[in-house]
C-alpha cells in the first residue's frame, strides 16, 4: 500500500525524511508529479508529496530575483513573471504531454531536479544556470541551504549545482532562489527551407557562430515539420530550419535580415512574428511532434552540435523512427519504434562515434526503463564518486533510490 | 589566522618526498631550493606568506595523476596552483604540503568555431584564449581584471567574474567541461563539447571550488563572436543613492548592459589622478555603463539609457563616440586597484555582493566604519550585479594597521550578509574569509558541503585549511544523528 506524505512547512518536509531515514523507508519524491515516468521506477511504499510547499514569497524584480516555494507551479512563477515584463529565461520546457501528463501542470522543482532547459539553452543555459540558493532536507533528515539571493557568489561550494539535475536524490528542495531576466519586447523566427539534416546544422552553427546573438536553433526535417502547428511550417512540404531572434524593435528587425542574407545559401527563407514564434518554440521545446504517437520510445541525446547529424541517421539506419534537432544540432529528439531493449546500444553506440554526450531514455515503458540505462552509463570512478556522494547525502538511501542509477 | 600544525613526521620525509617525485617528474619539474621556493610563497592576498615544502610542475595529466596517488598513498597534503593571482589566500602555501604548479600546461589543444568551443589545457591564461581566437571574430567571454596573468585553471577553480558577467555570465556558465584529476588519481571527464551531461552535474560543483576538490588538467571553454559594436556611458551623479538608483532603473527598465561598474568619489580622484581617463573629479559617484550588440540595437539603448541617467538626477553624461574613447573610459576602471596602490603603501580589496537597493545604506554604514578604524576606503564595484570591491588603505609598516585593515574587512563582509548579500562574490573564500563562513552558514549548512568534500577526499589532503573553518573528520561527518525514532509525526498531513 502506497501512503503519502504532505508536508506543509518546510519543519514538516524536515520530520517527513527524519521520519523516513529513522524507518528506513524509501520515499518517492513528487510534486506535481508530471515527470513521474521519468527515470529508473524506484521501489518506493511512501510518496512524500510536495505540493504543499508553494507559492511566490519573495519576488524583487528590480534585483532580477525571486524565491519560491519548491513546488510553485511553473505556470505560476511565469504568470507573475509576465506581469513585470520578465521571465525564467532557461525557458523550462513542458513534457507534461509528451510523458502522458497534463499540460502546463509542471513546477519549478521538478524543472531544476531534472535541470531542464528549453531552446533557449545556447544562448542562457539550463535550470542549473538559474538557480541562485535554496533551503532543503538531506537524507540525513537535515535542514541545510547554500547560495543566497544574489547571483555572483562564490561562497562554498555550489550546492545549487548539485541540486539541479539529481532528480531528488541527495535532498528535497523546500524552497529556491531563481535568477529572472527581462523578457524580450519582440521575438521572430527566420525559417529556412529545403535544407537536408547535414546542411541544416551547417546553417544553424553559421547562424549561431554569428555577433546576432540566437536565442534558438533548431531543425525538422519534413516529415515532423508536417506535424507542426504553425502554418508555414506544416505546409512547407519541406525540411524547415529555423532561427530565433529575440530583443528590441529595431534589433529584431535588423537581426532577422542579416540572419536571412547569411543563410539564403541555404535555401529559401522566411519570417515568423510573435504568436507563431512562440508556437513553434514550445512545439520544439516539448517535443510535441512525437506526442501523437505514444507507442514510439523517445530519446534525447546531448551532443557535440555538428555530429547530430551523423548520430541521428546512424539510429535511423539500424531503427527506423524519426529525428528533430535543437541546440543547433546539439541535443537530437529521437522517436524509435518500440524494441524490448529501447536500441540503448545502438543509440549509445552511435553518440561514442559522434564524439560522446549523454543519452537519456525520456519516454518507454516502465519494464524497459527497469532493465536498460535510463541515463548515459558511467565509468567505474565516475560510479563509484556518485555513489559516495550519494553516501554523503543520503546514506539510507530513503530519497527516490534508483532513480537515476542503481545504488543511487 | 591559523593554519593546520605541520605534521612533523611528513617534514621528516622531505627528502624522500622530494625523491619520490623526481622518479615522477623528472628534470626541472621538482624545486627544492629556498631561494627558488620563494616565488610561491604566497598568491595575490600578499598580507599571507608561508614556503611550501617543495613545489612540483608537471607537464602531463599522467604525473599529475602520479602524484596525486602517491600523495593519498603516503598522506602528503597538496596544494594545486595557477598563476597565483588569488587574492582569498586559496593558492598560499601550507608548511608541510607540496606545492603543484600548473604552469607547464600553456597548449591550446583544440578551437572548434563550427562548435563553438576550445579545448585547453589549464595553465593558459584567461586572455590568451581570447587572443588564440579574436581573429575568427570570437572571444571567451569572463574577463576578470587579472586575465592577462590568471589561469583558465584558476578561473574554473574560482568560478571567476569579470565586468562583463552581467550579461554574458561567470566562468561557471560559460564552461563545457573538464578532466579533473581525483586525489587517488582517478581521471574524470566531466561534460566535454555537448551542453548537458545527465548524472550529477559534478561540472558545476568542481567550478568554483578552490582547488579542494581535484585539480583540473584540462578546460573545455565557450567562445563567442564578439558584438558588432560596443559603446560606453560616463555618468556622474551628485550622490552614491542616485547613482545607484540608476543602476536599478535601467534594470527595472528590461536593460542588461554589457556591463554596468560604479566608482566612488576617493576611487575616482585616485585614478583619474592615475591616468588622466577625463572622469569628472566633482561627482560623488561615477558610472560606467556598456551597451553592446548591433548598432541599432546600441543607438537604440544609449537614448533609454540616456533618458533614464537624466531622470535619476545625473549631472555629467558622456557617451564614447570611438573605440579610443571607450577603452579609455575603461582604462581608469581597470587601473583602479593600482590607482589606490599609489595614494596608499598598502590596500586590502574586499569582494562582497549585496542586493542592488542596498547599495547606498552599504555605502554609508561602510563611511561609518571608516571613521571608526580611521582607515580610508575607496569603492569600485560591479554594480549591475551588486558585487562590491571596497579597498581599505592601510600602512603594514604602522604597528596594528593591517589587524585594523582586517577587522574593517571583516565588518564590511558581515555587513554584506546582514543586509541579504553574501562574503564574496568572485574572489573565493580562501583562507582570507574562512574563519567567516559561520556568519552565512550553520553548522548543518556546512557539514552538508564538507561532506561533499568527503567523497572527493576523505583524508583532506587537497589545498587543506582552506574555505572551511573547522575540519570535521569524515568518519564523523558521515554518522547519522537519527533523531525522532520510530515516532510518526502526528501533525503531518499523511493520506
Ligand atoms: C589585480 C587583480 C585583479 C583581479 N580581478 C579579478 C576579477 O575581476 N574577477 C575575479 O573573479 N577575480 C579577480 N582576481 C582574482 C584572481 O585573478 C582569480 O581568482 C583567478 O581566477 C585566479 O587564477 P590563478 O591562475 O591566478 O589561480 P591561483 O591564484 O594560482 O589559484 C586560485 C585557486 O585555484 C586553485 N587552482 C588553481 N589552478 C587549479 C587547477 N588547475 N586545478 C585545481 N585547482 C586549481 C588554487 O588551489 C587556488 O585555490 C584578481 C586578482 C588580481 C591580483
Amino acid at each position: 500500500m502506497t501512503e503519502t506524505l504532505r508536508p506543509e512547512t518546510p519543519e514538516q518536509l524536515r520530520e517527513a525524511v527524519a521520519w523516513a531515514t529513522s524507518a528506513d523507508t524509501p520515499l518517492e519524491v513528487a510534486a506535481a508529479g508530471t515527470k513521474r515516468v521519468f527515470g529508473r521506477p524506484c521501489q518506493t511504499s511512501h510518496r512524500l508529496d510536495l505540493s504543499g510547499l508553494a507559492g511566490v514569497t519573495d519576488y524583487e524584480p528590480a534585483e532580477l530575483v525571486m524565491g519560491v516555494g519548491a513546488a510553485t507551479p511553473l505556470a505560476e512563477i511565469e504568470a507573475a513573471l509576465a506581469a513585470n515584463n520578465q521571465q525564467l529565461a532557461f525557458e523550462p520546457p513542458d513534457f507534461g504531454p509528451l510523458l502522458g501528463a497534463a499540460a502546463g501542470a509542471g513546477t519549478i522543482g521538478g524543472a531544476i531536479a531534472c535541470n531542464l532547459a528549453g531552446p533557449r539553452r545556447v544562448k542562457a543555459g539550463a535550470a542549473r544556470d538559474h538557480i541562485i540558493g535554496f533551503h532543503a532536507v538531506s537524507g540525513r533528515g537535515e535542514d541545510f541551504k547554500s547560495g543566497g539571493r544574489v547571483v555572483k557568489n562564490v561562497t562554498g561550494f555550489d550546492l545549487s549545482k548539485l541540486m539541479a539535475g539529481s532528480f531528488g536524490t541527495l535532498a528535497v528542495m523546500a524552497d529556491v532562489n531563481l535568477k529572472v531576466m527581462p523578457a524580450p519586447e519582440r521575438t521572430r523566427t527566420v525559417l529556412v527551407y529545403g535544407a537536408e539534416d547535414g546542411a541544416a546544422v551547417k546553417a544553424l552553427a553559421q547562424a549561431l557562430g554569428s555577433a546576432f546573438d540566437v536565442s534558438g536553433a533548431a531543425h525538422l526535417p519534413a516529415e515532423v515539420a508536417a506535424g507542426s502547428g504553425v502554418d508555414y511550417v506544416a505546409g512547407a512540404g519541406r525540411p524547415v530550419t529555423a532561427v530565433r531572434i529575440e530583443g528590441t524593435g529595431a534589433s529584431v528587425e535588423y537581426r532577422c535580415q542579416a540572419i536571412r542574407e547569411n543563410l539564403a545559401e541555404f535555401g529559401d527563407t522566411e519570417e515568423l512574428h510573435s504568436s507563431n514564434s512562440v508556437t513553434l518554440w514550445s512545439e520544439v521545446a516539448g517535443a510535441a511532434y512525437f506526442t501523437a504517437e505514444a507507442e514510439t520510445q523517445v530519446w534525447r541525446v546531448s551532443a557535440t552540435p555538428g555530429a547530430g547529424p551523423r548520430l541521428a541517421a546512424e539510429v535511423r539506419a539500424e531503427t527506423g523512427g524519426r529525428a528533430y534537432y535543437d541546440w543547433g544540432g546539439g541535443l537530437v529528439w529521437l522517436a524509435l519504434p518500440p524494441r524490448p531493449d529501447a536500441a540503448h546500444e545502438v543509440v549509445r553506440g552511435a553518440l561514442a562515434a559522434a564524439g560522446g554526450g549523454h543519452a537519456t531514455l525520456l519516454r518507454a515503458a516502465e519494464s524497459v526503463r527497469a532493465a536498460f540505462p535510463v541515463f548515459e552509463p558511467q565509468g567505474e570512478a565516475l560510479k563509484a564518486l556518485s555513489a559516495r556522494i550519494k553516501d554523503a547525502f543520503d546514506p539510507k538511501r530513503v530519497l527516490n533510490p534508483g532513480r537515476m542509477y542503481a545504488g543511487v | 589566522m591559523r593554519m593546520p600544525e605541520p605534521d612533523a613526521a611528513v617534514l621528516a620525509r622531505r627528502g624522500d618526498i622530494i625523491e619520490q617525485l623526481r622518479a615522477i617528474v623528472p628534470g626541472e619539474g621538482v624545486i627544492v631550493d629556498e631561494d627558488e621556493l620563494r616565488a610561491y610563497e604566497c598568491d595575490g592576498l600578499t598580507a599571507y606568506r608561508q614556503l611550501p615544502m617543495v613545489v612540483v610542475l608537471p607537464e602531463t595529466t599522467e604525473q599529475i595523476s602520479r602524484v596525486l596517488r602517491y600523495c593519498h598513498e603516503t598522506g602528503v597534503k597538496i596544494v594545486p596552483r595557477g598563476a597565483g593571482t588569488s587574492l582569498s589566500g586559496g593558492a598560499l602555501p601550507v608548511a608541510d604540503a607540496i606545492t603543484l604548479g600548473l604552469g607547464k600546461f600553456k597548449r591550446i589543444l583544440e578551437i572548434d568555431y563550427e562548435n563553438r568551443s576550445a579545448v585547453v589545457q589549464p595553465g593558459v591564461t584567461n586572455l590568451a584564449i581570447t587572443e588564440a581566437v579574436e581573429h575568427q571574430g570570437f572571444y571567451y567571454a569572463p574577463d576578470p581584471s587579472s586575465q592577462i596573468a590568471c589561469t583558465i585553471g584558476g578561473n574554473v577553480a574560482e568560478n571567476s567574474g569579470g565586468v562583463h558577467s552581467l550579461k554574458y555570465g561567470l566562468t561557471t556558465n560559460n564552461v563545457l567541461g573538464v578532466e579533473v584529476v581525483l586525489m587517488t588519481g582517478e581521471v574524470l571527464r566531466l561534460g566535454g563539447k555537448h551542453l548537458d551531461s545527465g548524472g550529477y552535474d559534478l561540472l558545476g560543483v568542481i567550478t568554483g571550488s578552490e582547488g579542494l576538490l581535484g585539480v583540473i588538467t584540462e578546460v573545455t571553454v565557450r567562445i563567442l563572436q564578439k558584438p558588432e559594436t560596443a559603446r560606453a556611458f560616463l555618468i556622474g551623479f551628485p550622490s552614491n543613492e542616485s547613482a545607484g538608483d540608476c543602476v536599478a532603473a535601467i534594470i527595472a527598465a528590461g536593460i542588461i548592459p554589457a556591463g554596468v561598474e560604479m566608482m566612488d568619489k576617493p576611487a575616482i580622484h585616485a585614478v583619474e589622478d592615475f591616468v588622466h581617463a577625463g572622469y569628472p573629479r566633482d561627482v560623488e559617484a561615477l558610472l560606467i555603463v556598456e551597451l553592446d550588440g548591433p548598432e541599432a540595437e546600441v543607438a537604440d539603448l544609449i537614448a533609454r539609457v540616456q533618458a533614464i541617467a537624466e531622470e535619476t538626477g545625473a549631472v555629467t553624461i558622456r557617451i564614447s563616440q570611438s573605440e579610443d574613447e571607450r577603452l579609455v573610459f575603461w582604462a581608469g576602471r581597470k587601473a583602479a586597484f593600482p590607482a589606490v596602490g599609489r595614494i596608499s603603501p598598502d590596500y586590502y580589496c574586499m569582494d562582497g555582493t549585496i542586493p542592488r537597493r542596498a547599495l547606498a545604506t552599504v555605502l554609508k554604514r561602510m563611511a561609518a566604519m571608516s571613521s571608526h578604524y580611521s582607515l580610508r576606503v575607496a569603492n569600485v564595484f560591479h554594480a549591475g550585479d551588486g558585487n562590491l570591491h571596497p579597498l581599505v588603505l592601510y600602512d603594514a609598516n604602522e604597528p596594528g594597521e593591517l589587524e585594523r585593515a582586517e577587522a574593517f574587512g571583516a565588518d564590511i563582509l558581515k555587513l554584506c550578509v546582514e543586509v541579504g548579500g553574501v562574503l564574496t562574490g568572485e574572489h573565493g573564500v580562501g583562507v582570507e574569509k574562512r574563519d567567516l563562513m559561520g556568519v552565512m552558514f550553520t553548522e548543518d549548512d556546512l557539514k552538508h558541503q564538507q561532506r561533499l568534500k568527503c567523497a572527493f577526499d576523505p583524508d583532506g589532503l587537497l589545498n587543506p585549511g582552506k574555505v572551511y573553518p573547522t575540519l570535521h573528520r569524515c568518519a564523523e561527518l558521515g554518522r547519522l544523528h537519527v533523531s525522532g525514532g520510530q515516532t510518526r509525526f502526528p501533525d503531518l498531513p499523511r493520506f
